[in-house]
């Protein structure tokens, strides 16, 4: 599989604020990447570059082999883009919306098949003004749809949405990637990239701190996997002298570091030998929000400045 | 430039103007209302026609003459006194449509049982003031003829009927090309400013930008569009004005140039002042500063000559100044000339402000 997307050393500057500091990273064609990042982290900056929107400071930026400034023509035939916050002319139903996008790119799209596509097709004849947020986005998803573009980039494309819209979006995003293309995605859900994605790249302050597959960022930079126990603080002192284990109380109960499942076992039978009372277990596994949480968390304390790639 | 995309960009631009009601009412109902308004309030319809007369006999038969036409109520006569002057010139300077002449002698003639002449000046433009006072004189004349007690098939006095030296225009006649060359300012005024800072903040524009769609085939299909609009105005503005006002206006091919190269001038103009502004309410501010002075300043609700001298030359500075010249050489004066210079002036302006206006509007960001 090439890569669809190449970058390297990429770099913008507005005068002394530095937006994007030097990232390299590629996406494979075919692949859901998913580029995560807090509020002002350079994401959207990125995503503009690779959508041929911004001009860049310095470095090296191909998408689909193409340089998105210099052929930017050529390239948003074979692009889709769905921008934050999608806006359309007020009084323009979905249908002519998706007709004038079929004119301007001289497709031949059926109107009705791409807003059934993003379960949009009760509103083939509201004018955009009466949309919710929820179904302008879908617009803006159809709307992106109209030239079969090779790659998707899809900017916070369920921000603000209810659970439904936001998995009939998700449904969009694998229905793309099972037809073969890339897809680019920002979000906020951190859910929402795992669930999807197969590769992951997480920028702050316009580096990238992680990237890899959401489990290698997990095993990389999370907890190892722990359960949960309900019992008092002397539990865990007795279980890591015991047993040589990690063990601490937290949250009103005991979390202990376990490395496989048989040592599950091993630390119920010595909970149960201890005489101190203990509840309901439950297991701990780290999420990527967890992750992404300690990372940032851990940069902006300055103990984590430079690229982190398993 | 592809014209597929254009037309698709009409299409789109279309529907959203004409589900916008805002839009629709400045377009079209505001000039319908003025034209109206101003047409009701200066066309003076349903009073007695003025008969401007000049009386070269003090006879008490002419006195008597003028007092019957008064008694008519059709008419209002008023004496003047050209002086020198060709009466019929006179008439016309001064934009009168209808004059009387009563000649010297005439007394005695009617007396002595001599035919005798009174001339009436009319004006074939102004059918309906020409028709009222001639109607009015006939039956005067009828009237004095009868009460000379001669033979029943005398004729002693009778009327000629002589025209204007000069075109006469009437307010409503201005007001026709004014109107157009509102329409003309105001509706892409308006609009393009808006767009151009709204789209901006809103990110339309970068919305485009990612379509085959060129900037300059989205602002030739503005232009376009407001091509369309501005002939469907000046139909509706030269229908209401012939069809209610009895407005005199000559159509012919040359007034085309002034409906296109008027709207492809102020749609560049509303996308450079736009695409100059940083904030959508800066924008509309500027765009009033702007429209303002040139909608009340370039002869559109009075002709320019009427102004005093000051403004009169502040107005030669405004660009919507020779659109509606221009028209009123083509609609009024039949001054093909002076309608071509205004022409040539407003094509400069508008070739220089479009490729500002380029060259300052962007799709996307650096």
């Amino acid at each position: 599989m090439g890569e669809a997307i190449e970058v390297r050393d990429l770099a913008k500057r507005y005068d002394r604020v530095t937006a994007v500091a030097g990232i390299s990273f590629s996406v494979s064609a075919g692949s859901v990447f998913a580029f995560l990042g807090p509020n002002g982290a350079g994401k959207t900056t990125t995503v503009e570059i690779l959508e041929g929107l911004r001009r860049r400071t310095s470095g090296e930026v191909r998408v689909l082999g193409l340089d998105p400034w210099d052929d930017g023509g050529t390239l948003h035939r074979r692009i889709g883009v769905i921008p934050q916050d999608f806006r359309f002319f007020e009084k323009i139903t979905p249908r002519e919306a998706i007709l004038y996008y079929r004119a301007l790119f001289g497709t031949d799209v059926d109107p009705r098949e791409l807003l059934a596509q993003v379960d949009l097709l009760d509103k083939t004849n509201a004018r955009f003004d009466t949309l919710s947020g929820g179904q302008k986005q879908k617009l803006g998803l159809a709307l992106s749809l109209t030239n079969r573009p090779e790659i998707c980039f899809l900017d916070e494309p369920t921000t603000g949405l209810d659970p439904t819209a936001r998995r009939a979006i998700w449904k969009v995003i694998r229905d793309l990637k099972s037809q073969g293309r890339t897809v680019f995605l920002t979000t906020h859900y951190l859910e929402e990239a795992e669930l999807l994605s197969d590769r992951v790249a997480v920028i702050h302050h316009g580096r990238i701190i992680a990237a890899g597959t959401p489990a290698e960022i997990i095993r990389a930079h999370g907890r190892p996997p722990r359960i949960r126990i309900e019992g008092p603080p002397a539990l865990a002192d007795h279980l890591a002298a015991s047993l040589g284990v990690t063990a601490r109380a937290e949250y009103g109960g005991v979390e202990v570091e376990v490395a496989t499942p048989h040592e599950i076992l091993r630390v119920l039978q010595a909970a149960e030998a201890s005489g101190i009372p203990w509840g309901t277990v439950t297991t701990v596994q780290e999420t990527l929000e967890d992750v992404f949480v300690r990372l940032v968390g851990r940069m902006d304390d300055g103990a984590l400045s430079g690229e982190a790639t398993p | 430039m592809k014209p597929s995309r254009i037309g698709a960009d009409i299409q789109v631009v279309a529907k959203g103007y004409l589900r916008n009601p805002a839009a629709l009412f400045f377009s079209l109902i505001f000039p319908i209302i003025l034209i109206s308004l101003f047409g009701l309030i200066f066309s003076s319809s349903g009073s007695a026609v003025t008969l401007y007369t000049e009386n070269f006999d003090h006879s008490p038969a002419a006195s008597a003459f003028l007092a019957a036409l008064n008694g008519t109520h059709a008419v209002n006569v008023q004496i003047v006194h050209p002086g020198n002057e060709s009466f019929s010139a006179w008439l016309g300077q001064n934009g009168y449509a209808v004059g009387l002449v009563i000649p010297a002698g005439f007394g005695s003639d009617y007396a002595n049982r001599t035919p005798v002449n009174v001339t009436v000046y009319t004006d074939p433009q102004d059918a309906a003031d020409s028709g009222i006072v001639l109607g009015a004189v006939e039956g005067v004349v009828n009237g004095f003829n009868l009460n000379a007690s001669c033979s029943s098939d005398c004729v002693i006095v009778s009327f000629a009927q002589a025209q204007i030296g000069s075109q006469v225009y009437s307010y409503i006649d201005y007001l026709v090309p004014g109107l157009i060359g509102f329409s003309i300012l105001t509706s892409p005024m308006f609009s393009m400013v808006d767009v151009a800072s709204s789209y901006r903040k809103e990110g339309l524009f970068r919305q485009l930008s990612l379509t085959p769609l060129t900037r300059a085939e989205w602002l030739t299909s503005r232009v376009l569009w407001y091509t369309l609009l501005t002939f469907a105005a000046a139909g509706v503005m030269i229908g209401i004005g012939y069809g209610a006002f009895n407005a005199r206006v000559t159509l012919s091919w040359e007034l085309l140039p002034f409906l296109v190269v008027g709207p492809f001038f102020f749609v560049s103009l509303g996308m450079l002042a736009g695409s100059a502004a940083k904030t959508p309410e800066s924008a509309a501010v500027i765009g009033n500063i702007i429209t303002f002075p040139m909608m009340f300043l370039s002869g559109t609700f009075f002709p320019v000559s009427e102004f005093p001298p000051g403004l009169a030359t502040f107005a030669h500075v405004l660009p919507l100044y020779y659109v509606i010249d221009g028209m009123n050489q083509v609609m009024l004066f039949h001054n093909e000339g002076r309608a071509l210079t205004d022409l040539i002036v407003v094509i400069v302006a508008a070739a220089i402000v479009f490729l500002a206006a380029i060259r300052l509007f962007r799709w996307r960001d650096d």
